[in-house]
């Protein structure tokens, strides 16, 4: 077994679940909203990306593209419309309105789509790859990282350097306050979510190019979220892609030993960490 | 012209009245003290005018429109601030973003526009040294100068005080009041509920009283200080 190897492949797998994160982490970090269909909401994403270029005959990155205002279309409503209405003192009523819209998904796209497995064709990009020092890396695994670094980057520049970014952390901290100071929440909220939603495109697009998905695939990718952001600790989008690495590096050398094993040792380090360091490793002072 | 006009507003809460009936007007630039024993509906007065609740019946005239119905953020939007009895930071943000989020989206322009006048109101209110350190950091002192500066940094016509000399010393006292004085003299409009009377008396032109949400008397302070209702009331001496 090549260790360098299998652990540039999981560092690379890391950014995968960085950007299945990413925007789980955005929505929580400013409304304190558990979106329990997250992955779900990948899985749609890469739906919409699926009959886009088979209609249209796009290649997957345009259809990406194209499919990126609807996507923040539609999560600007859905926070809007509905989700807006769950928020409050008590933490349930997002639990479940967001469960039972996971099992909404789940079954719009099983009546629309079928139940078979399907994968969005990227072409030669699939097999390429490149040298990286003593390792081949593939194209698409590295264009994933990239991407992660880059949605991070962005998140974090809009966040702490735009007049946005300031009302999206003065609502996270005080809606109440923040309307007194001519901030309309619950726009905020709505932009939020469709911004969200935006990365979540970016993240059904490597999740469809990549890998076989199905209408039930959504809440796996939820679990691998989750267990990123509680790696690296809330609050933080390079905590989080640290934990999607480790992560990543859980399952590539699980899978190195034993392939059967990949899930598990993924499951296991996050188990290690809630273990050790239930705060995450890189938690932020307070929250 | 008056700048707020207040007509038969009333709200209960269940049972229990918190405002009753209440009618009073405010005039542009003027300066109007609300006191009254605790439990008097002071704060919830402050709720019903910049709209954080609705009042049963009655209107409110702010800038000669009707805004008995319009939420708070359009009422910021319109000239109205407001401090907080316990000061209500964004904790993580800096004080200059504090004031910079208030700035830009209190009066609808860019961060670009509003930053140079956001600092000027931090040196107005002795915050400057603090302007990168993030608020919830702050001391009480300094949290009631950063309420106040973030108030004055979405421009209003109309500034509610709420208890903004509360819990500070006799010399942290003096300098808020020079500062409230000073932005006073701007021409903005100021009503202010304050239990430090002398605090109080050296800024309003005028003082109503507030008792179980009704107003008992309105008027020049000392002609209101000498009332023998508001005495037995408010001060609580037999006479």
């Amino acid at each position: 077994m090549n260790w360098l190897d299998t652990i540039v492949q999981g560092v690379l797998l890391g950014g995968l679940y960085a950007l299945f994160a990413a925007g789980l982490s955005l929505v929580f970090g400013i409304m304190r909203l558990v979106n329990l269909a997250h992955g779900d909401l990948i899985v749609l994403a890469a739906f919409v990306i699926l009959a886009l270029v088979t209609t249209l005959g796009v290649s997957p990155f345009v259809g990406a593209l194209m499919a990126a205002p609807l996507m923040f279309a539609a999560g600007w409503a859905l926070q809007y419309f509905l989700l807006n209405r769950t928020l409050g003192k008590d933490i349930l009523p997002p639990l479940l309105v967001t469960f039972g819209l996971s099992i909404v998904i789940q079954n719009g796209l099983l009546e629309g789509f079928s139940a078979d497995s399907r994968r969005v064709s990227a072409g030669s990009l699939e097999s390429a790859s490149i040298a990286l020092g003593p390792v081949n890396a593939g194209i698409m695994p590295l264009m994933t990282f990239l991407s992660a670094v880059a949605v991070i980057v962005c998140l974090n520049q809009l966040i702490y350097r735009t007049a946005v970014g300031r009302a999206f952390r003065a609502t996270s901290d005080d809606p109440v306050t923040a309307g007194l100071m001519g901030i309309r929440p619950q726009r905020i909220f709505a932009l939020a979510t469709g911004l969200a939603m935006v990365v979540v495109t970016i993240a059904a697009l490597y999740l469809g190019t990549r890998a076989n998905f199905e209408p039930t695939s959504g809440p796996a990718r939820l679990i691998y979220a989750f267990e990123a952001i509680i790696i690296g600790g809330l609050g933080s989008l390079w905590g989080t892609l640290a934990g999607g690495v480790i992560l990543g590096i859980a399952q590539t050398v699980g899978a190195a030993i034993n392939p059967e094993w990949q899930i598990l040792t993924g499951h296991l380090a996050f188990l290690l960490v809630l273990l050790f360091k239930p705060r995450g490793l890189f938690p932020r002072a307070v929250d | 012209m008056a700048i707020l006009r207040l007509e038969e507003v009333s709200k209960k809460f269940g049972a229990l009245t918190v405002a009753e009936q209440i009618c009073f007007a405010v005039g542009e630039g003027e300066a109007l003290g609300i006191i009254g024993p605790n439990g008097a509906g002071k704060s919830t007065l402050f709720n019903l005018i910049n709209g954080n609740i609705a009042p049963d019946s009655g209107t409110i005239h702010f800038c000669g429109a009707d805004v008995t119905r319009v939420p708070p953020m359009a009422r910021c939007l319109s000239g109205m601030g407001r401090t907080f009895q316990i000061p209500q930071p964004f904790e993580r943000l800096t004080v200059f973003e504090n004031l910079l989020v208030a700035g830009a989206f209190g009066t609808r322009r860019q961060e670009s526009e509003v930053s140079d006048r956001c600092a000027e109101i931090l040196v107005d209110t002795g915050l400057i040294d603090k302007a990168n350190v993030l608020a919830g950091g702050l001391t009480l002192l300094q949290r009631k100068r950063l309420e106040l500066a973030r108030a004055l940094a979405t421009e209003p016509k109309l500034l509610l005080l709420d208890e903004i000399a509360g819990g500070l010393t006799e010399g942290e006292c003096r300098s808020l009041v020079a500062t409230i004085r000073a932005i006073h003299a701007k021409g903005v409009a100021v009503i202010w509920i304050e239990h430090v009377l002398h605090a109080l008396n050296s800024v309003v032109e005028r003082l109503l009283v507030l008792h179980f949400g009704k107003v008992i008397g309105i008027g020049k302070p000392d002609e209101i200080m000498a009332s023998r209702e508001v005495r037995e009331i408010y001060l609580g001496i037999e006479i």
